[in-house]
């Protein structure tokens, strides 16, 4: 195995187009679990971590570029007030060693349907930036995921970093699972809600082969904020509404059974947390949180 | 290949490092330092926790090659000669030590949480500590401990 270890960007997408089988490493959080029990023995591993454009983030044209190897620490400590769903996900990774380390852009490598990311990226629409020697393009968060695992991704290319909007209005993101730290997600949501857009976006995790968005949700959720006048007068959604925007939520997912829940709980769970995020995003707007 | 790190301010040279191969491995095996404990290598569960370039992680989690010229700082290089930092003192007096495998990650966890936070609340504690599994103490004496170790580190 080799150890191919660049200096900087230019010099790491060389690296990975000479040898497009290197396996990309950041935190390591997921690439090291696979090579401590010998699952996976790449032909070299490819060390993004001394590539110091990769750690930074940024303000351009109105929006916020996350590096890919800002870590979720970074994400609460610095990017919180610009990007709350993004931080509330980051805060819910791992344990604080895990979130040390641990890097949005390994997030979106590794494409877990249960990465803590994902559903929030979907709900602001996000962008990934990826590049190769060819080189740079942005793909919509939205067509990125293309199964359990697997993404977009040419086999010469990097992720660079993840470009999304500073928060216009508040954003929530939940998950279930058997405790509150180290917990791979049983069912996943995130919310934003896009005041100037008169819009609510969402994204769901762990319970479909990919993230996903719940168009019918989001467009039943709208149409009744858009008739009710609520976006104006901000009064409260009526419960009516907010239960079938989570049975919107949950019908848009198709969950399997596995060790950590059942289909049939997946889907409830969806659909209550769905109902609490948008109600709790709600009141936030409302000023009542 | 052959890695080059400062391990508790000392520089270190490990050769016949295998390229997939952990900090972790390479500081038992390779380096002598036993205090960091291997049990999962899956960093669930935090006994393996030390320093690299002052923030915590699982030591099994970094590939060696990533620790190349970084700085390390492991549960052997807390105490100042033969006097045991509060924070391993606060360990032993509150009792919080049983079997001893999750004692060091623990450790290095707690002074770490104590640097950031000298007087750190139940939640804060109970937060920072989320990643280091005791299967021992019921984690009472563990609080206990920090508590103790606050205590003492702000007189």
């Amino acid at each position: 195995m080799e150890f191919l270890q660049p200096a900087s960007w230019a010099e790491a997408l060389e690296l990975k187009a000479a040898d497009p089988r290197a396996v990309p490493i950041q935190g390591g959080t997921d690439v090291m679990v696979e090579l401590n029990f010998d699952r996976h023995r790449p032909p070299s591993l490819l060390d993004l971590t001394r590539v110091t454009e990769l750690a930074q983030w940024g303000t351009e044209n109105g929006h916020v570029r996350v590096g890919a190897g800002v870590s979720y620490s970074r994400v609460i400590a610095e990017l919180g007030d610009q990007l709350p769903g993004l931080a509330m996900a980051a805060r819910t990774v791992g344990s604080p060693q895990i979130r040390n380390r641990g890097t949005v852009g390994g997030n979106l490598g590794a494409s877990s349907p249960a990465g803590d990311c994902h559903p929030v990226l979907l709900a602001v629409d996000a962008d990934v930036v990826v590049a190769s020697v060819r080189g740079t393009r942005l793909v919509p968060v939205r067509e990125f995921f293309t199964g359990v695992k697997r993404n977009v991704l040419a086999p010469d290319e990097l992720i660079e970093s993840v470009v999304l909007a500073p928060a216009g209005g508040p954003q929530q993101y939940s998950k279930i699972g058997t405790r509150n730290a180290m917990v791979i997600a049983v069912a996943a949501f995130g919310l934003a809600l896009h005041p100037a857009q008169r819009h609510v976006g969402t994204g769901i995790g762990s319970a479909a082969p990919t993230p996903r968005r719940a168009p019918d949700a989001e467009a039943f959720i709208d149409g009744v904020l858009d008739s009710d006048g609520l976006w104006d007068s901000r009064e409260p959604i009526p419960d009516a509404a907010a239960t079938r925007f989570g049975d919107l939520v949950a019908s848009a997912s198709s969950p399997i059974d596995d060790v950590r829940g059942t289909a049939r709980y997946r889907a409830h769970a969806l659909s209550v947390l769905a109902r609490r995020a948008l109600v709790w995003a709600w009141d936030e707007l409302r000023g009542r949180r | 290949m052959r890695v080059n790190l400062t391990v508790n301010g000392v520089a270190m040279q490990a050769d016949d490092v295998w390229e997939g191969e952990s900090l972790l491995y390479v500081l038992r095996e390779r380096l002598a330092l036993p205090g960091s404990k291997n049990a999962c290598e899956q960093g669930e569960c935090g006994s393996c926790s030390v320093y690299l370039d002052g923030e915590v992680v699982c030591a099994c989690l970094v590939a060696a090659g990533q620790a190349q010229g970084r700085s390390v700082r492991t549960v052997e290089g807390l105490a100042d000669g033969e006097r045991l930092d509060p924070v391993q003192q606060a360990f032993l007096d509150a009792g919080a030590v049983q079997c001893g495998f999750c004692t060091p990650g623990l450790i290095v966890m707690v002074h770490d949480l104590l640097q950031r936070n000298p007087q750190p609340s139940d939640p804060e504690i109970r937060e920072a500590l989320a990643g280091n599994l005791c299967r021992c103490t019921g984690y009472e004496k563990i609080l206990d401990a920090v508590r103790q170790a606050a205590e003492v580190k702000a007189t």
